[in-house]
């Protein structure tokens, strides 16, 4: 790729979609305060004088509702992309997500594909308390029938946006919301984004992490080399289908791994990751696979508090050091 | 008001007669364990189907519950592939993965056969809201219980039709029960129409049990969509004859009352108009009777002639494609 600017992640997924909504008359966004007001988080600023409030669409706050008509919509032979403003809120449309989107092509015996895309805040750190701030991306990564995945950087966020427009089945993209204002290249080198990407190389131990973890886990690999430690990092981007492939070949080179994963411990992403690595490659492991999770207590408000919950640089460093000196 | 021909009026009688006895040979077949899972039955329904899907074109989308074998039977779904889909083998309309609760057929505009009650609505606007983005003329006739009333689903679908104007005409089948709870014990507002009304959709009560009511209100609530684009509600009151679905006990309601809605069947009384006006004689309903049984007669054979999808296509459609590929 040629691209050789600097961008933020908030300006590659509106630049992603306005330049999906000029190629194709098709595409049309719809959610809550996507329009006059220019969008939560502001992502969609602008786009409404763009496009007109015909493909730029406020939705009333109806998560069922508006997420079951992109299905209706996506069945229309229409492309929407329906923002949701928090995984939180997602929880209204649960029914449409899981019992709809994601069984109308198996149940129908393959008659309809529901090529719908659904945007959504993920995580914490804004101090947004126990209903804005909660990771539940493995609640969607466990369902047949979705993809799932969740841009970590700019240039993901400019590949992620037309890669998901272009499947014919529902994909659910997680934008964690300590990236907004994060800038970045606008073109890397990373594979197809519904692969993992090896974002750091290192022999010693494997770091597996997604979306806003990011950041801090290549922090974590940055002080973890201050001490001799190589750790590869490597980022899943894909949450379903899991790329095992990727995690278990740089499993199998550093023989330690350690997930870092913003959601809850118990059922976790994480979890599903060391269970794949562990029947994949388990006898070619030097330690005891570990993982670094958000403490499972609601996330809550005071800052102390809230960081106390959440994976830290010096959590990730210690488990590192942890996995690869004593094994 | 178009005039009644003979001609229609037997058709609109045939088709009717056509889904009480598939569904009492389904009912046959489900004691005889043919027919598995959950199978509910339309019987004492069937003109609302009938009636509505008559003032259909037949390219406009149709969602459905998992009550839905009569709409599937009317909107020209081929009768041996609903009935295969029941006994679950690869010839049915859906391969055999949904069975009787999720009819498909895509090449009849016909979107299922839903069975979370109320779940299909927002996709029926949504179906709406694709069509009018695109251009489409087209009306997508979405058919739920009353029981739908009381979902949050059923309040954000009435408001999204009205406020974008999408055109969309719910048919709300007003049996009296959902399942087992009648509406007066779940509904403090028990006029279903009303609620439409306060989202600014014009709704109208129409007798369900009287096929000619029902299309005659159907016609006009089409002429009214595409006219004037926005949604259309009808609230059709009808009664289930039968039990929920195979494993009711009906507990909940007296048979007083069930022989009381019996007495309006709505083919018994469609047939005694046609025999007032000299259009339907014992000969013709006894052919029409043969020709029934006969067309039911090819669709069990169809089905029992029907193959078992092969296990290594289980995770076949889960997906439209291989990522990345």
């Amino acid at each position: 790729m040629s691209d050789a600017r600097t961008i933020s992640y908030r300006e590659a997924l509106r630049e992603a979609m306005s330049e999906a909504m000029e190629a194709d008359p098709r595409v049309f966004i719809m959610g809550e305060d996507v329009g006059r007001y220019g969008g939560c988080y502001a992502v969609t600023r602008g786009m409404l004088e763009r496009f007109g409030p015909e493909r730029v669409r406020d939705t009333p706050l109806s998560e069922s509702g508006f997420v079951g008509a992109g299905i209706g919509a996506a069945l229309a032979g229409t492309r929407p992309i329906v923002e949701v403003m928090t995984v939180n809120f997602s929880l209204l449309a649960l029914d449409q997500i899981v019992n709809n989107a994601a069984t109308l092509r198996h149940m129908s015996g393959g008659q309809v594909s529901v090529p719908l895309v659904i945007r959504m805040a993920t995580g914490a750190g804004k101090q947004i308390a126990a209903q804005h701030s909660h990771s539940l991306e493995v609640w969607y990564a466990h369902v047949p029938g979705l993809k799932v995945l969740a841009p970590s950087t700019a240039a993901d966020a400019l590949r992620m946006i037309p890669a998901a427009l272009d499947d014919p089945d529902p994909t659910v993209i997680f934008e964690h919301v300590g990236l907004y204002n994060t800038e970045g290249p606008a073109a890397d080198d990373a594979p197809s984004v519904w692969r993992a990407a090896v974002r750091r190389p290192g022999r010693d131990v494997t770091l597996v992490t997604y979306g806003g973890m990011l950041p801090r886990t290549l922090e974590a690999a940055e002080a973890l080399s201050a001490v001799g430690i190589a750790a590869e990092v490597v980022d899943l981007r894909c949450l379903r289908p899991l790329d095992t492939e990727t995690v278990l070949a740089s499993a199998r080179r550093t023989r330690r791994l350690v997930v870092v994963d913003e959601g809850w411990r118990t059922g976790s992403l994480a979890g599903e990751v060391i269970a794949q690595v562990s029947e994949g490659a388990f006898y070619e492991l030097d330690a005891a696979p570990r993982r670094v999770c958000t403490a499972e207590v609601p996330i809550p408000y005071a800052q102390h508090m809230e960081q106390a919950a959440l994976p830290q640089v010096a959590t990730i460093v210690r488990v590192a050091r942890e996995a690869v000196e004593h094994g | 008001m178009r005039q009644l021909t003979q001609d229609h009026a037997l058709e609109l009688l045939r088709q009717m007669v056509r889904i009480r006895r598939f569904e009492e040979r389904a009912a046959q077949l489900y004691t005889q364990e043919k027919i598995r899972g959950f199978l509910h039955l339309y019987i004492g329904e069937e003109a609302i189907a009938v009636g509505v899907m008559d003032a259909l074109n037949d390219d406009d989308p149709v969602f459905g519950t998992y009550r839905e074998h009569g709409h599937a039977l009317v909107r020209g779904v081929d009768p041996g592939a609903i009935m295969a889909e029941m006994y679950g083998k690869v010839e049915g309309c859906s391969r055999g993965r949904g069975g009787s609760m999720h009819l498909f057929d895509r090449s009849k505009a016909f979107y299922g056969g839903s069975a979370i009650v109320c779940g299909h609505l927002p996709m029926a606007v949504g179906m709406a809201l694709g069509d009018k983005l695109r251009g489409r003329d087209r009306v997508t006739a979405c058919f739920f219980g009353e029981g739908a009333a009381a979902e949050g689903e059923f309040h954000e679908s009435l408001n999204l039709a009205a406020l974008w104007g999408c055109p969309v005409l719910f048919c709300c089948e007003n049996n009296r029960y959902a399942m087992g709870t009648a509406l007066d014990r779940s509904e403090a507002q028990t006029d279903i129409a009303t609620k439409a009304s306060s989202y600014r959709i014009p709704a109208e009560k129409v007798d369900g049990m009287d096929v000619l009511a029902v299309e005659q209100a159907a016609r006009r609530a089409v002429a009214a969509i595409r006219e004037g684009g926005g949604p259309y509600f009808l609230e059709l009151e009808t009664y289930r004859f039968r039990a929920h679905s195979m494993f009711d006990p009906q507990l909940y309601r007296e048979k007083e009352e069930v022989e009381a809605w019996k007495a309006r069947d709505p083919i018994d009384l469609f047939s005694a108009t046609l025999r007032e006006r000299g259009w339907l004689d014992d000969e013709g309903m006894s052919a029409l009777e043969q020709e029934t049984e006969a067309m039911i007669d090819a669709a069990v054979a169809f089905a029992e002639a029907g193959t078992w999808e092969p296990v290594e296509e289980l995770a076949r459609d889960v997906y439209t494609t291989v990522e990345g590929e």
